[in-house]
């Protein structure tokens, strides 16, 4: 399909999930997983100011830079990895084709 | 005991308005937040970021909504208790509900709205698996009274303004050390309280472990140490009267999830004919609450907000006749 990316999300309890994410519906990777009812809780609504979709990048897609509202924000969290992300800041885009996910606990 | 018509549990921007829409019934609101001021998230959480869809603003900030919101509600008075979090409900035998607050303080009313938006916010506490045997006994998440502090030896973990300020403040001549533990290298907190704790450091008025993690806390009756883990995975110990963590704070829905109200995923059910829920008298408006379709914006909060002050009123007076009166009409009379 057009305009659609394949991305492996792995829950807390380990199951994978594949998921479609549409590229021209400008979500990101929280927005993702809440769509497909993935216990992401995006409490803020995507600010990178809570820490409730935080997670582990687990493919080798070089999308590890984060921006300094995520950095602060990650410093206040636990559990935290050099791979850690906020899935509110990854943005869906054709890059991310066959990205792997982990959800971190909460 | 505080008395009103209307008991708010939640003093966000859907708590306010609903003031205003029971003001203009004549109905008195008192509003209780878990949080020291009134505006929940948004003056919690992003008071400095703009929002776009609220009707008639097209860019406000949340702050500047609250402030807004604050003033819209000020000529109907309502009284705030603040920095206390709603923690039990009974019902009197008029069928008044008494709520009391996690200080012990009472409110009755006739009619509860709980506008609770995610929850009450509380310290984000360290996945450590006894640290709450510590609680309150060389545990603190929140600074209540700095001199409670004074003489002892005191370890602040956390990389934000908080840890930052108290440990600032902890090692200008109050407790006999401070220990500021942070994960990172790098702190993000306002950069002169940055260069004020480097400064202390340097002075060794503070001792600054960077690229460490508190990992276990140790005692028996009270703290006695902590066990800190660096970032090549040694681990060591720190001899401690006190530590605090402060890692900023995140929503809970807490004690209201044990009042009996239907719950699903952490939102209350409502009828979305007047958001009333379960229990007779209790009302669930904005992001706290759920059906069908529901949307969680702030602009549906105060739709839902008028709604329920309307329901609220044939509750309070159900013999009274009454009809919508325009404000363009008959202006706004306080009280």
């Amino acid at each position: 399909m057009d305009n659609i990316v394949n991305i492996t999300v792995v829950d807390r309890e380990g199951v994978e999930h594949q998921l479609e994410a549409p590229t021209d519906m400008n979500m990101n990777m929280m927005e993702l997983c809440k769509s497909y009812e993935l216990p992401v809780e995006g409490t803020c609504g995507g600010m990178a100011m809570c820490a409730t979709c935080h997670m582990y990048i687990l493919s080798d897609h070089d999308i590890l830079e984060r921006n300094d509202d995520e950095e602060s924000m990650l410093d206040q969290a636990f559990f935290v990895k050099s791979n850690s992300r906020l899935g509110c800041q990854i943005h869906i885009a054709p890059e991310l084709e066959g990205l792997k996910v982990q959800l971190a606990q909460v | 005991m505080i008395e009103t018509d209307i008991l708010i549990i939640g003093a966000g921007p859907c708590g306010l308005f609903t003031v205003f829409e029971a003001g203009l019934l004549k109905l008195r609101c008192h509003l209780i937040d878990a949080l020291p001021q009134a505006g929940g998230q948004l003056t919690e959480i992003y008071p400095k970021k703009p929002i776009y869809d609220i009707p008639g603003f097209p860019e406000v900030l949340a702050g500047d909504l609250i402030d807004h919101l604050m003033k819209q509600a000020e000529p109907f008075k309502p009284g705030f208790t603040l920095g206390e979090r709603a923690e039990s409900f009974e019902k009197t035998e008029d069928g008044k509900f008494i709520v009391t607050t996690s200080r012990g303080t009472k409110h009755i009313a006739p009619v509860v709205a709980i506008a609770g938006g995610l929850g009450s916010f509380e310290p984000r506490k360290p996945p450590i698996s006894n640290i709450t045997d510590f609680e309150d006994k060389g545990i603190e998440y929140i600074v209540r009274d700095p001199n409670f502090y004074k003489g002892k030896n005191v370890v602040i973990s956390g990389g934000g303004d908080s840890a930052l300020d108290w440990s600032v403040f902890l090692a200008s001549g109050v407790a006999e050390s401070v220990t500021l533990i942070h994960r990172s290298k790098s702190f993000r907190g306002h950069p002169d309280s940055v260069q004020k704790v480097i400064d202390m450091s340097n002075s060794g008025k503070i001792t600054l472990l960077t690229d460490a993690e508190v990992v276990g806390v140790n005692g028996t009756d009270k703290l006695a140490s902590i066990t800190v883990q660096a970032q090549d995975g040694s681990t060591s110990e720190i001899n401690t009267d006190h530590w605090l963590p402060l890692f900023g704070l995140s929503p809970k829905l807490g004690p209201l999830s044990e009042w009996g109200l239907n719950i699903d995923k952490n939102s209350i059910e409502v009828n979305t004919f007047d958001y009333s829920t379960n229990v007779d008298g209790i009302y669930a408006i904005g992001d706290i609450n759920t059906y069908p379709g529901k949307l969680k914006l702030i602009l549906c909060g105060f739709h839902e907000a008028t709604l329920m002050v309307q329901s609220a009123f044939k509750r309070i007076y159900p013999d009274k006749n009454y009809v919508l009166k325009y404000t363009t009409v008959n202006g706004v009379t306080g009280f």
